[in-house]
């Protein structure tokens, strides 16, 4: 993408919405509100100041907490639950901002992560595995580059083949993709080590800092998750964000405007790849191993339910139902047997898709608007609180005549 | 314009077709016994597909809805057949009840969840996942993880003489008979009845639909569960061929995906098509690169979607 259609995005995101809204209104909050209320932010390093502006209490409060909870919680804590749930948002994340920003729900984001977590077992350092698939032993800062990087040529591969179709088949495709590849790893015993995968893929020791460590290990993940998190919160704000979002509200409108709406889809599919490649490795450092069991239909609908129990409207959401899934997974023992975990957690998945589709953080925002500011709000239906701009037009029925 | 783009039809077809015949010759030539019970059971596994996959388009193709429990309601109608041949001795009454639970349940689902989501696709779609989750956990709870099989009657389950390959299951042939009769009776269900026809008119416009009488939602419950009821039937009756466990959901959802994407989404014969791309596909990767198996059945989907997005016989949405 060039930069001259950087500048046009954002030339149209400011005079769209200068014209758009009628001055009585007020400004409606909420991600994609602000997105292009900010998109006129000239240069990175006004948008930074612009954010620093915007830090509140609750903001310093809650790095606080990430930052000191190591050094209150036991072990466990810190590994099962805060390293998971902070790998597995991360994760979440690349497909919050596919779907949530993108109109693009893409199933396969954990089969790129799993495809970035074998690779790094294959060029770097892992156990024997079974039937002659071995790995090459180099050391990590050469397999986590390689790894992350074929991970995203195959993600923008992926996000090459499911963009020739549009809204819903975008699951069914990506579905498909992702169970090729968990049946490819399950059969290939030369490459992918079958069956068994590969064993003892551990995080490195780097400057006498044991990475496999609950400590050290929760810090890395935590640096990636805030890294991502704020990357996925700075580039919605960019050009490139704006314009995303652009294509999901409209792309025949995007394309009439001299967007490439291909291109940038695909884009976005290689920005969400990188993401879910670095939780993907981080994962396979946390289990310890990678099998095709990392990348069975299960994890991959895992990765969906977290997206989608947080809330896909913000990048915040990913990592709140990352928390609350790990929770789930760990002390469903505690309410029914844990080989019921699956039960409960799709029932959860159900409630919450039934009955507030814009998951936990739409709930919390219908809670403040509705009780605790006692405001009146249309009641929650459907994908978004009764708002266009939340809905991906395209994944609608209806849309008018001359969106087709 | 038109000289340019025989050119290319020529070229595709020279590209993808003198590899086949090279393959086909070179496979005959070697053992042609092994190609030819490769062939065999690719199109008869191609019969399983269609009969998994042409549910699963009907729903789709009417209510735009994908029903990604699909695979989930054909490991429900199979556990229940079993318990129902179990008990009754009668593998016939195990295909009806496989394909009346399957029906029930499906009609159900759209009476009571989806008819109140009607037009927002992703969230029928979520649902149906959620669905999957909890029914697939469901029956692992009350099934456990054994692996069940069928008790078919003898005649139709033992070898038959065969030209070049001596002897074959007669059972798999059966399942291709089975194939051919549903897809008949789908094609005649279609094109002569009435509620058929309905069903196409919606396929093609909805609103149109309503707007001239019809009550719709009566239509979409009827499409529905019979949609589902042949998920149901196909889970007996592929059960019968190989045998029911926890997983097999997972395995028959993707091939009714697969099957669906390149032979056209929401098109019956398309499914035939696809079903019989996918079957041979996956028979001939087994028999022929053990270990790569599904990347041909990958390869098909990718050229598919490269060259005709919506599948082979399938058409732009409206």
């Amino acid at each position: 993408m060039s930069a001259a259609q950087w500048r046009r995005a954002m030339n149209s995101g400011a005079g769209r919405t200068a014209w758009s809204r009628p001055p009585s209104l007020p400004a409606r909050p909420g991600p994609a509100g602000s997105a292009i209320a900010t998109g006129t932010a000239a240069s990175p390093v006004q948008s930074i100041v612009g954010a620093l502006r915007t830090i509140g209490v609750r903001h310093v409060a809650v790095l606080l907490v990430v930052l000191v909870y190591p050094w209150v919680a036991t072990p466990f804590f810190i590994y099962q639950i805060g390293g998971q749930a902070l790998v597995l948002g991360l994760i979440a994340l690349s497909l919050t901002f596919l779907g949530g920003y993108g109109g693009m729900v893409s199933l396969a984001q954990m089969s790129i992560a799993g495809l970035a977590g074998y690779m790094v077992a294959i060029f770097g350092i892992a156990g024997e595995a079974q039937g002659g698939a071995s790995s090459l032993g180099w050391p990590w800062w050469i397999a986590v580059p390689i790894g992350v990087a074929i991970a995203t040529l195959f993600a923008t591969f992926v996000g090459w083949l499911s963009v020739r179709t549009e809204g819903i088949y975008t699951i069914m495709i990506t579905l498909a993709i992702g169970v090729s590849f968990y049946y490819l790893a399950q059969q290939n015993y030369s490459i992918f080590g079958g069956h068994q995968g590969f064993n003892q893929v551990h995080a490195p020791v780097v400057l006498d800092i044991d990475f496999s460590k609950p400590i050290p290990y929760y810090y890395l993940a935590l640096f990636w998750a805030l890294a991502g998190y704020f990357f996925v919160k700075y580039l919605l704000r960019a050009p490139f964000g704006v314009a995303l979002q652009g294509t999901r509200e409209n792309p025949r409108r995007m394309n009439a405007l001299g967007f490439d709406v291909t291109a940038h889809r695909v884009a976005a599919y290689a920005v969400a790849g990188v993401l879910a490649a670095i939780g993907g490795v981080l994962l396979t450092w946390y289990n310890g191993r990678i099998s095709p069991g990392s990348v069975g239909v299960g994890a991959m609908l895992n990765i969906l339910i977290i997206a989608v129990l947080g809330g896909m409207r913000h990048p915040l959401g990913a990592f709140i139902g990352a928390i609350l899934f790990v929770l789930v997974q760990n002390f469903a023992i505690d309410v029914i047997a844990r080989e019921r975990f699956n039960l409960v957690i799709g029932i959860v998945f159900l409630s919450i898709v039934l009955f507030s589709p814009d998951g936990l953080l739409g709930l919390w925002g219908y809670v403040r608007t509705r009780i605790l500011a006692g405001g009146v709000q249309p009641k929650i239906r459907g994908w978004g609180v009764g708002s266009t701009r939340r809905e991906p037009a395209r994944m609608r029925n209806g849309g008018t005549a001359a969106d087709r | 314009m038109n000289i340019s783009g025989r050119f290319w039809t020529w070229f595709w077809l020279a590209v993808i077709g003198l590899p086949l015949v090279v393959f086909v010759v070179w496979a005959n030539l070697t053992n042609p016994r092994q190609f030819v019970s490769t062939l065999l059971n690719g199109v008869t596994l191609a019969a399983l597909y269609f009969l998994v996959a042409s549910g699963f388009t009907l729903v789709f193709g009417l209510m735009r809805n994908v029903n990604l429990a699909h695979g989930s309601l054909f490991l429900l109608g199979a556990y229940i057949g079993w318990v129902v041949g179990d008990a009754t001795d009668n593998w016939f009454l195990a295909i009806a009840a496989g394909f009346a639970s399957a029906a029930l349940v499906g009609f159900l689902l759209q009476v009571s969840v989806f008819r109140f989501m009607q037009g927002q696709e992703l969230r029928q779609t979520m649902v149906t996942i959620g669905i999957s989750i909890v029914l697939a956990d469901l029956m692992l709870w009350c099934f456990g993880g054994e692996i069940y099989s069928f008790d078919p009657p003898r005649a139709i389950f033992q070898t038959m003489p065969m030209v070049v390959v001596g002897k074959y299951p007669a059972y798999r042939l059966v399942v291709l008979g089975i194939a051919i009769a549903v897809g008949l009776v789908l094609w005649l269900f279609l094109n002569r009845t009435k509620v058929g026809m309905m069903i196409r008119a919606g396929v093609d416009d909805r609103q149109m639909l309503a707007a001239s009488g019809v009550n719709v939602q009566r239509v979409f419950a009827i499409t529905f569960a019979i949609g589902a009821g042949l998920a149901g039937l196909a889970g007996v009756i592929g059960g019968t061929a190989l045998s029911i466990s926890p997983g097999e959901d997972t395995r028959y959802l993707m091939a009714s995906l697969v099957v669906v994407i390149v032979g056209g989404m929401g098109s019956i014969p398309g499914a035939a098509v696809g079903a019989l791309l996918i079957g041979l596909a996956e028979q001939f990767g087994l028999s022929y690169a053990p270990t790569y198996g599904v990347v041909f059945t990958f390869l098909i989907m990718v050229l598919v979607l490269a060259f005709r997005p919506t599948g082979i016989l399938g058409r732009r949405s409206t």
